[in-house]
């Protein structure tokens, strides 16, 4: 599994898991390899809570350390994300989404966008969001995750959907950059020096306070810095799809179609999720005036797009929830409708 | 003149405990910091204190600790031990963090065997969210959230976790103690460093529950709840070693 390989080359000594389709392949592929490794520790724990804490225990203590969910899963995970970000400690949370809400089913499905982008637990914090959308990336975004998690100590996620984990392509792993993380930032043993604390713990509001901002203004630096996407056939593009990964693929395969039947279309994808690409795509308003919204799900990025493009341009949106995976031939069906049908430009559902 | 009482050189210097006055967690703490300096095992030491009245535990005990989620202590320790299994790692966490929402986590760290120390302090209340039920709570004892008295057929019965954990071949030690009074105390004393001294052996888990009184909620005096401690919870909770798998095995004499 791409995912596994590229966190051990990452340097990841801790694993720990709890079985959940679509993302077994991963849970078994680090009970396998993590003990090869010198160091590597790999833990089947009780439950995802379970999971997550130890990986915080992990992450204080000093390695790298990840543990990998499907959407039932990564909400249990929420309490040690919410804990995570609040002690500035690094971690990979991956996410192989499936449809929900509720056990749902075992399908791709593209419905946690809410979720991993927001937050996603309790309290005023963000999590760093990185959406594959090729074998190739799955490799150097979970290496990259890791290095965007040391550098702003702050959990990050891989979101992706069992559709990916299936896919086979041609990879290269990229060579690791040795790690930059503090030893000050570690529970080690206080040794003979001072013993150290860390907690989320804040009673006075005004401290809770200042730490609520100290956050947003390390959020804010994350947001000016680190937003990626990829911008796909757009010289000259009549309307852009915006659209991550499993769907964003979709897309490049209907784009192929639609310029064959004389159609102008090209693709923004967030690869960055949080933070979103909104300054690239604002900018991209100013040369095209028609958006369609493509997600497996009932509308969620939707809202970021929106947000970014306020009002400028006209924002259709075309969802296919529940692990329904339509076809490039068919979505491009569906453009062309959509497209054809002016009068639909920014529907509301 | 000699020196007979001091503060332990792992308490830190200059806090005032929040505790209310004749509550069990500030004597467990001071048992704990006292061990730690007697092992000499401050600079390798690292705790995990919980949610509940404990949850400032780091600004007494004098060593690396990490805030646990409400009952995660274990989950969190078992990641602590497993990057460094050379270091002392221990939980310190109370009934309800422990007994109710922590129990898969308490039960799961014991069952691998982690080489750990917890610390669980059964005072038969939530103490820090106001006096509620705990898992613990006795027979007809009457909290915020059992106000007629604890009833078997509403909210079953107390839980018994040390004799639950000793079940598990992965758990090593587990005594229960009581800090009502000197004799209790220097027993909870011997038992903490006992079991430090598995885990620096590397034995495997060991747990020390500690019946400890919570005046506050209890609606006592300090002397009222010591009593108590004896004259009830005891009965329902039997002090002495529950487990202890290094200890020579005693003749079955019939
Ligand atoms: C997930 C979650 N649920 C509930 C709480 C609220 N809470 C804080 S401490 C506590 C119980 C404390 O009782 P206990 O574990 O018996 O420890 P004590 O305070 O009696 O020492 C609760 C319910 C919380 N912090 N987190
Ligand atoms: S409420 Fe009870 S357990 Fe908490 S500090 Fe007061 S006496 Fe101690």
């Amino acid at each position: 599994m791409l995912i596994g390989e590229a966190a051990i080359r990452a340097g990841c000594r801790f694993y720990a898991g709890y079985p959940i389709t679509p993302q077994n392949e991963l849970t078994e592929y680090m009970s396998e390899n993590m003990r090869k490794v010198k160091d590597g520790i790999f833990i089947q724990s009780e439950s995802e809570i379970a999971a997550i804490h130890m990986v915080t225990g992990a992450s204080a203590a000093g390695v790298r350390a990840m543990t990998s969910s499907s959407s039932p899963g990564i909400s249990l995970k929420q309490d040690g994300i919410s804990s995570l970000a609040a002690c500035e400690l690094p971690a990979v949370i991956v996410n192989m989404m499936r449809g929900g809400p509720g056990l749902g089913n075992i399908a791709p499905a593209q419905g946690d966008y809410f979720q991993a982008t927001r937050g996603g637990g309790h309290g005023d914090y963000r999590t760093i969001v990185l959406a594959p959308a090729s074998c190739q990336e799955l490799a150097d975004l979970t290496m990259d995750a890791f290095d965007l998690a040391d550098e702003y100590r702050n959990p990050a996620i891989i979101l992706a959907d069992g559709m990916m984990g299936q896919m086979m392509e041609p990879t290269v792993f990229k060579k690791a950059k040795p790690r930059n993380y503090s030893e000050s930032f570690m529970l080690r043993g206080a040794g003979k020096g001072k013993s150290k604390i860390i907690k989320g713990l804040v009673l006075p509001p005004l401290e809770m306070e200042e730490h609520n901002w100290k956050l947003a203004r390390k959020y804010q630096v994350i947001s000016d810095k680190e937003t990626r996407h990829e911008a796909f056939n757009l010289d000259n593009a009549e309307l852009v799809v915006v659209a991550y990964g499993t769907a964003a693929r979709i897309t490049k395969g209907a784009i192929k179609r639609l310029g064959e039947s004389g159609l102008r279309v090209g693709l923004f994808r967030p690869i960055t999720l949080w933070p979103f690409p909104v300054k690239a795509l604002r900018e991209l308003s100013h040369k095209v005036k028609n958006f369609l919204v493509f997600e497996m799900s009932t509308g969620q990025m939707l809202e970021d797009v929106r947000l970014a493009l306020q009002g400028y341009a006209n924002i259709d949106f075309h969802g296919r929830p529940g692990g329904v995976v339509p076809t490039p031939a068919e979505f491009a069906i569906a453009v062309e409708r959509e497209f054809r049908d002016k009068d639909t430009y920014g529907r509301q559902f | 003149m000699k020196k007979v009482f001091s503060r332990p050189k792992s308490l830190k210097e200059n806090f005032i405990y929040h505790y209310c006055p004749g509550c069990g967690h500030s004597i467990a703490h001071r048992l704990v910091a006292e061990v730690i300096d007697e092992l000499g095992i401050r600079g390798i030491t690292i705790g995990v204190p919980p949610a509940g009245c404990a949850v400032l535990a780091y600004y007494y005990i004098d060593v690396d600790m990490i805030e646990a989620q409400h009952g995660r202590g274990p989950a969190l320790a078992t990641g602590i031990k497993r990057v460094l299994p050379d270091r002392i790692v221990f939980s310190y966490q109370g009934d309800g963090d422990l007994a109710a929402i922590g129990t898969a986590e308490s039960l799961h760290a014991a069952n691998r065997g982690e080489n750990i120390t917890v610390f669980f302090i059964n005072n038969a209340v939530y103490g820090m969210t106001g006096g509620q039920m705990a898992p613990t709570t006795i027979l007809g004892q009457k909290t915020t959230t059992s106000a007629p008295g604890r009833d078997i057929t509403l909210d079953g019965y107390p839980i018994k976790m040390s004799e639950i954990l000793c079940l598990l071949p992965g758990v090593k030690y587990v005594e229960r103690c009581a800090v009502n009074s000197p004799a209790n105390i220097v027993k909870t004393k011997k038992a903490i460093k006992k079991a430090f001294q598995y885990q620096i052996d590397g034995v495997g888990f060991s747990m020390i529950e500690i019946l400890s009184q919570c005046p506050t909620n209890w609606k006592m005096s300090s002397i009222d709840s010591c009593k108590w401690i004896d004259e009830v919870m005891v009965k329902e909770y039997p002090l002495g070693v529950l487990k202890d798998v290094t200890a020579p095995e005693k003749k079955k004499g019939k």
